[in-house]
């Protein structure tokens, strides 16, 4: 059985001279809900245009349930539920006006009123686009995704600017298409919806994959299985914090040390933590600081995206 | 770990497909879609529909034809402007002449500021002198009237037999040049707004690229637009025409069919010519300048609100090449002369060209995305 979406050695390259994607390569299983993570210009809109057929590769090789763009657009077109960033419907069509106008391109859509139904857009079927909420739209795209009885779903930031309630109807929708034996990929800028959501991630950067696997299996390998993070007042010796910073790494299990330049928070990535603190406090004692604050926590995927590529995802 | 076992299989509880699409499914649902838009947009319904209308109106009063333009002469106090005086009053033409007599300088005055369009002067030897203006066709016929009525009043006799029949029929006043050159400018316009801003806003907004991203036809999606502009236009067009035949009793000669043809035609020409200039532009802001700059000089040129003929005969095969100008001569001849269709020839194929040519060029160029 071939893969639902596989590319080999994608490029993109805008006007001659911009590669918004070099070298991409991905594998994504029928059944399977699998995440794109990177910053923003990361390449990852581009990639997924690529996999819909809507923008053409400079080179490589996309397939879709084993059949090719080139070949078979149209038929291809009846399995793959889209919903673009940012595509913005007619806002003096109704909901349900604009369900029944997505499903009429398709050969067997499903019935306006069960999705309807499905994502809780009922009650405002007959508003016009232009009165929903932000959260109502987002819906209404993934509705006009799914009236087609797609076998892949592509949703492009799909929950990014929602609030927790929206985004969690959402995870709901997707985590049934999935149920029913639906794949799905996603681009997301929340490393809790990744990590909750996903059961595999690449995690994208300047155009290229630069780690993929399931998020346990990122965070187990990236990230540190614990976080300790502290911060101290300033240190009287005249030590500064910065010399300070190979005295932490130097800490019993430590195997990595981040310093927020923001609030001057450090972060440690730790196997360990019962044996990096107490070492942790008597470091800080001996250097005459005075500890301001200490908590540990489980590694997250974001600690994995910060390692990995500098940044926090939102903070573009 | 594989995949497999982590993607747990539901009761395949696929919901059956409620019902199959046919060939024209998106064709008229995209229709659908476009005329309620519009209906629901009350600007289209303004610009398009109401104001061509306050636009015949307004012009239509402004320049509607005044009964029986009366002369207005000044005369120049003085012994022969007496004689002329009485001898006007006697004439059989008095009642087309507004006499004022004044002094020379107040005559003067009164004439370059248009207020008369001749002035009859005392010329010193006994006989009298007119002041007029050639480039005034009113004061050059104000002359020759005023001449005539003296001559004849003091006992001219023509030595040839004549009679005249006056002819203030309608199809020959302004209004009627007018109503059918707004006609063609509102179908330009509507065609180029309609199509080529709505087609750059819909890819402004990425509603294109999600289009294109279903397996809806990309050619009934353009079929639809343009059908909705055809739809469009018989409303447009009646509208105009029985506007016109109610409130300035405008006479329509050509068929209903005819008429109907060559404003299809049209629409469809200026919607090919939309469709080209909306081809590639990605902003609403640079294809409102593209659209104005395509329509400004048949705005000037094509005969809308004057007549072409005032410009140099070397352009006029150029003007003549414009498609406004051809949907209007097409439009003029069919309603107020009823020319068939078949004597149009030339005009319906310079649209026809513009339109084709256009429609092919716009498909190779277009960006959906």
């Amino acid at each position: 059985m071939p893969a639902a979406i596989q590319c080999r050695d994608l490029r993109k390259t805008y006007d001659g001279k911009l590669e918004a994607v070099r070298g991409l390569n991905l594998e994504i299983q029928t059944g399977e809900c699998f995440g794109l993570l990177g910053p923003n210009g990361a390449g990852k809109t581009t990639t997924i245009e690529i996999l819909e057929g809507l923008l053409a590769p400079t080179s490589g090789q996309v397939s879709i349930l084993g059949h090719s763009w080139k070949e078979d657009e149209r038929e291809m077109r009846e399995w793959l539920g889209i919903s673009l960033q940012e595509t913005r419907l007619s806002e003096k069509l109704t909901v349900r006006e604009t369900i029944e106008l997505f499903a009429s391109f398709y050969r067997e859509p499903r019935s306006c009123d069960e999705v309807l139904e499905q994502l809780q857009l009922t009650e405002k079927a007959d508003s016009w686009v232009g009165k929903l909420s932000g959260g109502q739209r987002q819906r209404l795209a993934v509705a006009t995704a799914l009236v087609c009885n797609p076998k892949i779903l592509f949703l492009d930031e799909t929950t990014t600017g929602l609030d927790p309630q929206s985004r969690r109807q959402l995870w709901d929708i997707i985590r049934a298409f999935q149920r029913d034996g639906g794949t799905v990929l996603l681009t997301t800028h929340y490393m809790d919806e990744a990590e909750r959501l996903c059961d595999r991630l690449a995690i994208v950067d300047h155009g290229q994959v630069i780690a993929e696997g399931s998020p346990a299996d990122l965070i187990e390998r990236l990230g540190g299985h614990h976080v300790v993070e502290f911060s101290v007042s300033a240190i009287s010796n005249g030590a500064t914090l910065g010399s300070a910073k190979e005295a932490w790494s130097g800490l019993p299990s430590v195997e990595s040390v981040r310093e927020d330049a923001d609030d001057g928070t450090i972060a440690l990535n730790v196997k360990q933590p019962h044996l990096t603190i107490p070492a942790l406090l008597d470091a800080i004692d001996q250097q005459g600081a005075q500890l301001q604050r200490l908590t540990t926590r489980q590694a997250s995927l974001e600690d994995v995206f910060v390692r990995l590529t500098g940044r926090h995802l939102r903070e573009q | 770990m594989s995949v497999a076992e982590k993607a747990p299989i539901a009761a395949a509880k696929k919901p059956a497909p409620a019902r199959r699409n046919g060939r024209w499914a998106g064709y008229s649902h995209l229709l659908m879609a476009r005329l309620l838009e519009l209906k629901r947009e009350p600007e289209v319904v303004f610009w398009v529909f109401v104001f061509p209308l306050l636009l015949a109106l307004g012009l239509g009063i402004a320049f509607r034809n005044k009964p029986g333009d009366v002369v207005s002469v000044a005369m120049v106090a003085g012994t022969e402007s007496q004689d002329a005086q009485t001898l006007l009053a006697l004439s059989p033409q008095r009642d087309q002449f507004k006499v004022q007599v004044l002094n020379q300088n107040e005559a003067r005055q009164g004439f370059r500021l248009g207020k008369f369009d001749v002035v009859i002067e005392p010329d010193g030897h006994g006989g009298l002198q007119y002041r007029f203006d050639t480039a005034r066709p009113e004061s050059v016929l104000a002359r020759s009237e005023v001449n005539d009525a003296l001559q004849s009043a003091a006992g001219r006799k023509d030595i040839i037999a004549t009679s005249t029949v006056t002819s203030s029929e309608p199809g020959s006043r302004y209004i009627d040049f007018l109503i059918p050159g707004l006609l063609g400018m509102n179908l330009m316009n509507s065609g180029m707004w309609g199509i080529g801003f709505a087609l750059v806003d819909m890819r402004q907004r990425k509603l294109l690229k999600r289009y294109v991203g279903t397996p809806m036809r990309r050619g009934d999606f353009l079929l639809a637009i343009m059908t909705s502009r055809l739809l469009l236009m018989v409303i447009e067009i009646g509208l105009l025409l029985v506007f016109g035949v109610l409130f300035f009793h405008m006479r329509v000669l050509g068929s209903v069919g005819s008429i109907s043809l060559i404003g299809g035609l049209g629409s469809l020409t200026f919607g090919g010519v939309g469709l080209l200039t909306a081809s590639r532009a990605q902003k609403i802001e640079s294809i409102s300048g593209l659209i104005n700059l395509v329509m400004m000089p048949m705005w000037i040129f094509s005969g809308v609100f004057f007549s072409y003929e005032r410009f140099p005969a070397v352009i006029h095969p150029l003007i003549k090449a414009l498609p406004l100008t051809a949907l209007n001569d097409a439009l003029r001849a069919s309603i107020l002369e009823g020319t068939p269709l078949f004597q149009q020839w030339p005009r319906l194929l310079v649209l026809a060209l513009w339109g084709g040519i256009s429609f092919v060029l716009a498909l190779k160029w277009f960006r959906w995305t």
